[in-house]
């Protein structure tokens, strides 16, 4: 393992700290436990507070700012936040409309924020963020992950609570995102998590793996590697099959389309692929009219790549374009 | 029951997960995210840590102190379920006392339900409950024999590590597994493992 740590222990509140050293004008750190807030606190609105673990940056606190989340509560490196975090989080960022947890849909993030809510004495809801259709939904398994997706689900919150609407409107809209997006992830490579101090798994030179999730965890299966071309193809086609399986009409559809790399892939590589899968998504009917591309949502040094396409309609156009001020995301303000 | 049992069985549990890094960290690198270890053993640390504030303690007052502080140092999916566990074994105890073997295998079987409830999981899913089930219904029914101690110890761990085993060939439907679909088939779950491992070492202690 090569990377810049002091002890592998300190890794997370030393990075934390550096992070709100940054961006002190736009958010705060407190530790034990640990959880980021807005510099300025926000009133009279919903306040949304996401979390997860560690390893995803700028997943969630680089989304904390006007526009955007209100909290963020940062587990060790791939391990949920524990209750006590959402909870000190919730209570110093409760803005009297109630709270609005987003939570990606992985079984610690789930039951670690349900016990939080259970907990909450304020009025609370729960968006589940479960873009990735690289795992087949089933109501025998925990189900879709939330990968990249969760971003666009965070803006278009993050702005309709701005705006003043209540707790169910926000989760309305949220869930609206989440349905109307699919991601699907392919490594190149594993990634290392800092304490285990060796790479997750093992991927030949000559091999992808497709379908991965945000942990570098093996996906759902190992191919050769091909040109770009056809491997985005196949995301391409993943991510159409899944609005059909889900009865979501794509033709004539305007869309945001965001590539997002894993975090050791260079945005030379994400702007190549970024042209294909627009290219395809065109020919196939659909109006790519918003796109992001860069490390929105990483899995530490794994070498790799999200597509995700959301389908636009007026609402979520709005809240999409609509101003907002973070570290990580920032427009016309 | 007797807390200084419970410390006892916490130093064991330590002692086991420490002795089986190599065993955890390669399962859930094949099948997980590689963090299973490192998580279990920041739980077993923490509450080996706690040995003096609980010492005085009454072991239902105990056993719900150990499932807070998992609660907010374990994290991810293990935190909450084992927390689940033990701050329902301590409500067990406490409501039906804790003076018969009986009585605490009502009070560990409804640990596996808090955490049958807390993870909507079940048998054959590929997860701890593939041990922790089987081990409470065999650890009620020969309680309900009235055989001794040890002799039901002896089987739990047996039982245990036939638990573990089954989840060789299962397709993982809960947990961080379930994305592979049937590439998890041959890879023991990391839950399941470390579950058997914890209830070997306190076997061992009575």
């Amino acid at each position: 393992m090569k990377k810049f740590i002091n002890k592998v222990d300190d890794i997370l509140v030393e990075s934390l700290s550096g992070f709100a050293t940054a961006h002190a004008d736009l958010v705060a750190l407190n530790l034990n436990p640990n959880f980021l807030t807005r510099k300025n606190k926000a009133r009279n609105k919903v306040a949304i507070i996401s979390g997860g673990g560690s390893g995803h940056e700028p997943l969630h606190a680089g989304y904390i700012g006007v526009g955007m989340l209100d909290a963020a509560c940062p587990g060790h490196v791939f391990t949920s936040p524990t209750p006590d975090q959402m909870l000190e989080a919730a209570t110093a960022v409760h803005a009297d409309k109630g709270i609005l947890f987003i939570v990606k849909n992985y079984a610690g993030d789930v039951m670690n924020f349900e016990m939080a809510a259970e907990m909450l004495p304020f009025e609370n809801a729960t968006v589940l963020t479960s873009d990735d259709c690289a795992v087949i939904n089933s109501t025998y398994t925990t189900g879709r992950r939330g990968v990249a997706g969760t971003v666009i689900v965070e803006k278009c919150v993050g702005s309709l609570a701005e705006a003043g609407a209540d707790l169910t409107a926000c989760k309305t809209l949220g869930d609206k995102v989440n349905i109307r997006t699919a991601s699907i992830g392919v490594a190149l490579t594993s990634c290392t998590v800092p304490a285990a101090g060796r790479p997750t798994f093992d991927l030949s030179e000559a091999d992808l793996e497709m379908g991965v999730g945000i942990h570098g965890e093996p996906g759902r299966r190992r191919e050769a590697l091909r040109e770009a071309d056809a491997i985005v193809a196949d995301c391409v086609e993943a991510i159409l099959a899944d609005f059909k399986t889900k009865n979501i009409s794509t033709v004539q559809s305007e869309a945001l389309l965001l590539v997002n790399g894993f975090g050791a892939t260079p945005l030379m590589e994400l702007y190549l692929l970024y042209n294909t899968a627009a290219q395809l998504f065109t020919q196939h009917g659909i109006c790519i009219t918003r796109s992001l591309v860069g490390n929105y949502t990483t899995a530490l040094d794994m070498a790799g790549a999200s597509i995700t396409l959301c389908l636009l309609d007026d609402e979520i156009k709005q809240h999409w374009d609509s101003p907002v001020h973070t570290p990580a995301l920032r427009w016309k303000m | 029951m007797k807390t200084e049992f419970i410390l006892d069985a916490a130093l064991a549990i330590q002692r086991t997960i420490l002795a089986n890094e190599h065993t955890l960290e390669s399962l859930d690198r094949e099948i997980g995210d590689g963090d299973h270890y490192i998580n279990m053993k920041r739980g077993a640390s923490t509450v080996v840590e706690m040995q003096a504030e609980l010492a005085s303690l009454s072991p239902e007052a105990a056993l719900n102190k150990i499932g807070l502080k998992l609660l907010s140092t374990i994290g991810g999916a293990s935190g909450p379920l084992l927390a689940s566990f033990f701050m329902s074994m301590s409500k067990s105890l406490k409501a039906h006392g804790d003076d018969s073997p009986t009585k605490i295998a009502a009070a560990f079987a409804s640990g596996v339900q808090a955490i049958i409830q807390r993870g909507k999981a079940n048998l054959g899913e590929k997860t701890m409950l593939d041990v922790l089930i089987p081990v409470a219904a065999q650890f009620e029914s020969l309680a309900a024999l009235g055989h001794d101690a040890k002799f039901i110890a002896n089987a739990l761990t047996k039982t245990a590590e036939a638990g573990m085993r089954s989840t060789k060939d299962l397709i993982a439907t809960k947990g961080r597994a379930a994305g592979l679909g049937e590439r998890a088939i041959g890879h023991i779950d990391p839950g399941a493992k470390s579950c058997q491992l914890m209830i070997e070492a306190v076997s061992q202690l009575i």
